[in-house]
């Protein structure tokens, strides 16, 4: 570790914490419907689009009528780009002539993209046309995005309203989440992008000639040994500003390139690295001061903001220093941390980005159910690659996912004062509204799902050699470790992966898929449940006898609560992956 | 329901046109007009044909050229199947591999100990860059290959250094395909 | 008061007690009576598969032995503890049903005549003719005559209480005995319904519902519950994948270690012993809800008589009117006083020797002729020797000079204004229509009570007094007592709506009460006390009644209710911390054979895999057993505000679920080894 890593650390999220603020202030008021600057350009076009689609804008939903509309929408969206992909081969933007996508591997993209996981089981520059990844998979970047701000936003309202049967209007919140937050911000990103690399075009993939020929020597279908001549470079291009953009601070993470941000046409230098992790945090952290203004308890906002911040920090110092540590099975190698290189586990890292920018964007992408990976996970140290997979199995709620990182973090502020509330002698109570059997039924179903969802799949494929053990590049702890991460981040609607397992198999695309379905919609309709109940609620106002949720102690215990909840759950799993490969590794065993 | 399940077809739809077409053709335009480099690749031209892009990396093996990393991406630097070799820490392969790679590197500069990344694969297999000391490394064998003094190989590594963004983000990296073009051009 | 609880502390372990429980503890073991407890169920299957598969394995016998007890010990000790708090309920309702003994009935007919029943068939609406030394045979109301009773049975106080037609005194209860004098009495229940068979259903335990924090806190642990059944059910699968398989004995064993089972275990207790330390401060509650809803309360409206102040007013000083001599004035206020039973007049009489060493006199040699207070003339006073001597409230005084041509002094004016400013009320005595000075009579706020309120606030619990007394009176005694708010002039309505308007604002609001016009009040409001020594009507609407009819208990009641709350949080807080040491001990003892290097998580250094599951077990079993006197107690109670409470608690009981176990299963690792279990 160098004090350069740590100052970049530091200098992150400094940033993160002064841009929540006017953020916040920002996204309140587009909810809240409240006149932004933006209005003469964009107000225009929300009338279009209302008119256009039959909206009344000013129809008010009860829980279950917005929790209908938003599953219509999903499922609608969702069939829409399963269509895409297998017509790509019909439609326009395609100069590469790739062919229709086969119906499993459709259908894992599908509800992939709709749920915001954007797991990706294929090779996107062999796979996806431009019109596909433009008008199916980026479209999906914005309004799964979109959905998850105004389900945060519904969840908000829940919280706030009182005595009333409503909770907003989904068609409405959803294009405003777009109209007014994501578009505007991802049109300067994406040329913010483009001025450091990111490529923006429609051409056909270039041929170059390279400099030095190569001669491969390969084994040919006869077995013999054949020596081919590799004289030329093909290298793919396409709109990847305009996606990578959407990607990021929709904290989506599906990568136009296999490589995703590790990619140089996605993620050229250091500073578009900055930007990109920028962009994760940025809607999450902005929301937890939206939360504050609309609550009318700010604190409450920097309560949450700072339990995100502590995880996030004991996340990234974890990952930091395992990347940082030499791989004590190699030899020869210098692996120390000089002024001429980064050293520590470069295996699947770039040099622009070294060992502190790829452990920090690491954090952050499983911090938030990004996704995107400018390194592989895979080929992290044992607990360097354990963070991003506790990051996600706590729930991605360290600034999170758009939306769903500040309702799943809710969630548990409602576990929260459930558990500790009643230590302080009253009925447990969230910002004046009761918490009561139903809400924690809710709660528990929302909570369940996960750990359900992952342990029962992870369980299946790694006791089945035939189709589910088969599928891992590594062995040993390591193997069963790139299973449960797989089912992690898809139920956990993250994306990322220890791309090491071949996922693009009947049993995972299916078994996956559905992990993603499950991780989104099981885990908002009991959250929106609670939303409606609270929504119906008189409000307590606050007294000295009121369970806090603006002090540091609750702070403390919303991260011990998240901290417990998450790794008694998963700790056996833990141990007999990650944890046990880390012991071995030290021990000097390889597999 | 219906007409909820209208609105959802037709919000797709509207939707559809306005971020996954008017969007990105917006932004495209924009590119095209103010960062056209960048927006295309930044395409290296030579002699009248492409001779790589200044951001993906190639393989070199011959020793009068300095040497990129390990790649995993196709058969190597394969710039439609980018990506890693996803081994773990624990991978026999891995070690295998690395070991191998370092025997043969210590063959060219013995008893100096490897940089790191000159016998790591890069995440995206397309690395264009290597570290300073990965390059430093390397010196001997190229000034040996090409006749050249080691100073002067000293100047050409630290004319296509890439320092820190403002001192500060990311690592320092030498680009190896630009590098090893201004090596062809001393000739 | 004092009394009871400690008599209580003392039968904790009383032995009969803790005999019936240790039976009533296997009786539970049926699988429907467990069924109703997720977690325990759940260790009750677990302890059901582990005695099946008990002879399959013969090289580790001895160890599966003795995981199999322990995990039946563990559902016994849960049940145990449910039994005690149980059997403690029981040994009270045993005293009660004493009391319930079959007693003859006189019942009046209505054609006339008296006919002897039983009075276990007394209906309802019938009415009983109850003398001397006879036990009262029902609940119901006095509709004629006057009588005392002796309530002890009920109260524990052994001072008899006057019970008489009509007003606030005339409900009586089945089982007392009156001791003097004859009343009739309308029986208001039917047999099983009395407010005898209603107390001893309550404190055995018998209608206990689930009240709803119990059954959101139930969902909780069961979410919890099923959260660790996946993990351990699904760690098979990823341990043969390892190529380290487990025994159905370590899994259970783990299983049981990690739900919640000491929150489990002892959540019905703390309900029930919430219950009964109401019960112990002699307060029935009609639900376990009401109990809750105690804990919850923002407002408490309380009586100004009797709660903030002792009941009555004394007089502090005379004032006379200008040119009069004091002790002239004290001479006449005093012989107003003389015949004047109640506490005011007898207050002045004392005033007048205690200041001016008027003795009181033998007045029967004299023409006396006293004046009682009426309702017309709202004055009291004595014609003696042609001296016409009145006193009375300002008000009426006025009255009573206006009609006699005369008026108020400016002077005096002025001193009852001043009196009232300062929260005291002035009575005005005249003789022969002339002033002669005012009565300085003044409310004496209890002692304690205002560092009382101020614990409430600090609990940010509202305190609003509620008087009679004109608004500045009320002011003036409220800025004694230090209470929060008044509600002066008080109408039963005014109360009502005050109730309203609070809860309309989400408040819950408590409030004690006696009279019959108090009950729409107490069953409006979220937390109802009544009096026992009020009306039958008063007591139908409260959802709580207070044996001592002591309206102060009120703090004590909401005090109970956050106790109750507060224990059964601190036991989960406590309980899920433990799982952070048993997997300590637990995972590195399944996986060190395979994995040696796994030992580094051993970081308790325990002997060797079986004694760290067993002692796991051993430490998860026992520590219901050692909580059981905490659920039964309730932790320790502060008024303090919520963030302190809360710190505090977190310090104890979160920090301190997380360090002892890894403590106590050490110690068990060292004693096992040690005397070779394993």
């Amino acid at each position: 570790m160098t004090m350069n890593g740590w100052i970049q650390i530091i200098v992150f999220l400094g940033v993160i914490f002064l841009i929540a603020k006017p953020l916040g202030i920002f996204m309140a008021r587009v909810f809240d419907r409240e006149k932004t600057f933006l209005d003469p350009v964009l107000r225009p076009v929300e009338r279009i689009l209302y008119k256009l689609t039959g909206v009344n804008e000013s129809e008010e939903m009860k829980w279950g009528e917005y929790c209908i509309s938003m599953l219509i929408f999903s499922l609608v969206s969702m069939l829409v780009l399963y269509l895409i992909q297998r017509g790509q081969g019909l439609l326009p933007f395609n100069p590469q002539k790739l062919a229709g996508v086969a119906p499993d591997l459709a259908f894992n993209t599908a509800a992939s993209f709709s749920t915001n996981t954007n797991w990706q089981s294929y090779t996107p520059e062999t796979t996806m046309s431009y019109f596909t990844q433009m008008a199916g998979l980026a479209y999906h970047n914005f309004m799964s995005a979109a959905v998850g701000i105004a389900l945060a936003i519904a969840f908000i309202r829940g919280v706030v309203r009182r005595e009333k049967e409503t909770i907003g209007n989904f068609w409405v919140d959803m294009t405003r989440a777009t109209l007014w937050i994501l578009l505007p911000m991802c049109f300067i990103f994406a040329l913010a992008l483009v001025s450091q690399g990111v490529v923006q075009n429609f051409r056909a993939y270039d041929t170059v000639k390279l400099l030095e020929p190569q001669h491969i020597q390969k084994t040919g279908a006869d077995g013999k040994a054949v020596t081919q001549t590799v004289s030329e470079q093909v290298i793919a291009q396409g709109p990847v500003a305009s996606q990578e953009a959407i990607k990021m601070l929709g904290t989506n993470g599906g990568g136009f390139f296999n490589a995703n941000s590790a990619h140089p046409f996605e993620n050229p230098t250091p500073f578009s690295n900055f930007l990109q992790m920028l962009a994760i945090f940025a809607i999450p952290a902005g929301l937890t001061y939206t939360l504050g203004i609309m609550t009318g308890a700010k604190l409450h906002g920097w309560a949450v903001w700072s339990a995100m911040a502590i995880l996030f920090l004991a996340g990234v110092t974890v990952a930091y220093w395992a990347e940082s540590q030499a791989n004590p099975l190699l030899h020869g190698v210098d692996q120390h941390a000089t002024l001429m290189q980064s050293g520590g586990n470069m295996e699947g890292k770039e040099v622009r980005f070294g060992i502190a920018d790829s452990a920090l964007f690491a954090t952050v992408t499983t911090d938030a159910s990004c996704g995107a990976i400018n390194g592989v996970h895979d080929s992290f140290m044992p607990l360097g690659g354990m963070v991003p997979l506790v990051n996600i199995m706590l729930g991605e709620v360290v600034f999170g996912g758009v939306g769903s990182g500040l309702y799943g973090m809710l969630i548990f502020v409602v576990l929260t004062v459930f558990i500790a509330g009643l230590m302080v002698g009253r009925t447990p109570e969230y910002l004046g509204k009761k918490i009561e059997a139903y809400d924690v039924k809710m709660a528990m179903l929302s909570v369940l799902i996960f750990p359900l969802t992952v342990l029962v799949f992870t369980a299946i494929s790694s006791a089945a050699p035939s189709f589910g053990t088969s599928a891992t590049s590594n062995s040993g702890p390591h193997g069963l470790t790139e299973i449960l991460y797989a089912y992690t981040s898809t139920v956990g609607n993250n994306g990322s992966a220890f791309a090491g397992l071949s996922a693009n198999t009947h049993w995972y695309n299916v078994s996956l898929g559905i992990s993603m379905i499950f991780g989104r919609f099981l885990v908002i309709v009991p959250m929106l449940a609670i939303a409606g109940n609270l929504a119906q609620k008189k409000a307590i106002p606050p007294s000295l006898g009121t369970f806090p949720v603006t002090t540091p102690l609750f702070t403390l215990l919303l991260v011990s609560v998240i901290v417990i909840v998450g790794a008694l759950t998963f700790f056996p799993a833990l141990s007999l992956g990650p944890i046990l490969e880390h012991l071995l590794m030290n021990a000097g065993k390889a597999f | 329901m219906k007409k909820q399940l209208m609105t959802a077809f037709l919000m797709t739809i509207a939707t559809t046109v306005l971020l996954g077409i008017l969007y990105p053709l917006a932004v495209t335009a924009l590119s095209q007009i103010f960062f056209r480099d960048q927006a295309n690749g930044q395409l290296i031209p030579k002699d009248g044909h492409l001779v790589g892009s200044r951001l993906i990396g190639q393989v070199f093996t011959g020793p009068g050229y300095f040497h990129s990393r390990p790649s995993a991406a196709g058969d190597g630097y394969d710039a439609t199947a980018s990506g890693g070799s996803n081994f773990g820490p624990t991978n026999q392969k891995l070690i295998d591999r690395v070991n191998g790679d370092t025997s043969r590197l210590q063959a060219e500069n013995p008893n100096t100990p490897v940089p790191v990344d000159l016998v790591t694969a890069s995440g995206s297999g397309l690395d264009p860059e290597i570290s300073p000391a990965a390059a430093e490394f390397q010196i001997p064998r190229v000034a040996r290959e090409r006749r050249m003094s080691e100073d002067k190989l000293k100047q050409l590594i630290a004319a296509h250094t890439r320092g820190r963004w403002l001192g500060l983000l990311g690592e320092p990296g030498v680009r190896v395909l630009e590098l090893n073009l201004a090596l062809d051009a001393e000739k | 008061m004092t009394q009871t609880k400690k008599s209580s502390s003392q039968s904790m372990w009383n032995g009969k007690i803790v005999r019936r429980a240790l039976v009533d503890s296997l009786i539970k073991l049926s699988p429907r009576t467990m069924m109703r407890n997720p977690v325990m169920f759940v260790v009750e299957v677990g302890s059901i598969l582990t005695t099946l598969l008990l002879l399959q394995d013969k090289t580790t016998f001895s160890f599966n032995l003795q995981i199999t007890l322990w995990l039946w010990f563990t559902v016994i000790f849960a049940n145990f503890a449910e039994a005690m708090a149980e059997g403690r309920g029981k040994a009270q309702a045993e005293t009660l049903r004493k009391t319930k003994s079959e007693t003859v009935a006189h019942k009046l007919l209505e054609k006339g005549g008296i006919q002897d029943i039983p009075s276990s068939v007394l209906r309802l609406g019938d009415i009983v003719l109850v003398s001397a030394c006879e036990f009262i045979p029902g609940d119901g109301e006095v509709i004629e005559g006057v009588a005392s009773v002796d309530e002890s049975a009920i109260t524990g106080e052994s001072a008899p209480v006057i019970r008489e037609a009509g007003g606030d005194r005339s409900a009586v209860t089945g089982g007392t005995r009156v001791l003097s004098d004859q009343i009739k009495v309308r029986i208001s229940s039917n047999p099983g319904e009395t407010f005898l068979d209603r107390m001893i259903a309550l404190v055995e335990g018998a209608e206990r519902q689930k009240t709803p924090n119990e059954i959101a806190l139930n969902i909780l642990l069961a979410g919890l519950t099923i959260i660790f059944l996946l993990a351990v059910v699904t760690l098979q699968p990823f341990a043969i994948y390892s190529g380290s398989p487990q025994t159905v004995f370590v899994l259970v064993s783990l299983l049981v270690c990690l739900i919640p089972t000491t929150i489990g275990g002892l959540l019905s207790a703390i309900g029930i012993a919430g219950m009964d330390r109401l019960v112990q401060h002699n307060v029935l509650a009609m639900s376990g809800r009401a109990v809750e809803a105690a804990g919850d309360v923002n407002t408490l409206l309380l009586d100004k008589t009797g709660t903030i102040t002792l009941g009555n007013r004394q007089a502090a000083e005379f004032i006379p009117a200008p040119g009069i001599p004091a002790a002239q004035m004290a001479d006449a206020a005093q012989l107003s006083s003389l015949a004047d039973e109640t506490p005011e007049g007898r207050s002045i009489v004392v005033l007048a020797k205690n200041k001016y060493g008027l003795r009181g006199r033998e007045l029967a040699s004299h023409e006396a002729e006293f004046v009682p207070f009426s309702a017309q003339t709202r004055m009291s006073g004595v014609n003696l020797d042609g001296r016409e001597i009145r006193k009375g409230a300002v008000d009426s005084i006025s009255k009573y000079l206006n009609q006699h041509g005369t008026s108020m002094p400016r002077e005096v004016v002025n001193v009852v204004e001043n009196i009232s400013r300062s929260g005291g009320t002035p009575l005005i005595v005249v003789e022969n229509r002339r002033v002669l000075g005012v009565v300085y009579l003044k409310d004496i706020v209890k002692g304690g009570m205002r560092e009382r309120f101020d614990h409430l606030r600090a609990m940010g619990i509202k305190t609003v007094m509620i008087t009679g007394d004109n608004p500045l009176t009320a002011a003036a005694i409220a800025h004694e007592a230090g209470v929060d708010d008044f509600l002066a002039e008080a109408t039963p309505k005014d109360k009502m709506d005050l109730i309203r308007r609070e809860q309309s604002q989400g408040k819950l609001v408590a409030m004690t009460g006696d009279g019959t016009n108090d009950a729409p009040a107490l069953a409006q409001a979220d937390v109802g006390v009544a009096m026992n020594t009020g009306t039958q009507a008063a007591k139908e609407a409260g959802n709580m009644v207070d044996l001592d009819s002591n309206p102060t208990k009120l703090i004590e009641i909401v005090a109970i209710g956050k106790q109750l709350l507060m224990t059964r949080g601190a036991l989960t807080t406590f309980s899920i911390s433990n799982d952070v040491a048993k997997y300590f001990a637990i995972i590195p003892a399944m996986f060190a054979g395979t994995f040696p290097v796994l030992n580094a998580l051993n970081i308790m250094h325990l002997r060797n895999a079986q004694s760290a599951v067993l002692s796991a077990v051993i430490f998860n079993a026992l520590i219901i057993v050692a909580l059981i006197p905490l659920a039964l107690r309730g932790v320790s109670y502060r008024a303090l505000s919520a963030e302190s409470l809360l710190r505090r608690n977190l310090l104890i009981y979160g920090l301190g679920g997380l360090v002892v176990p890894f403590i106590g299963i050490k110690l068990i690792d060292l004693f096992i080894t040690k005397i070779k279990l394993v």
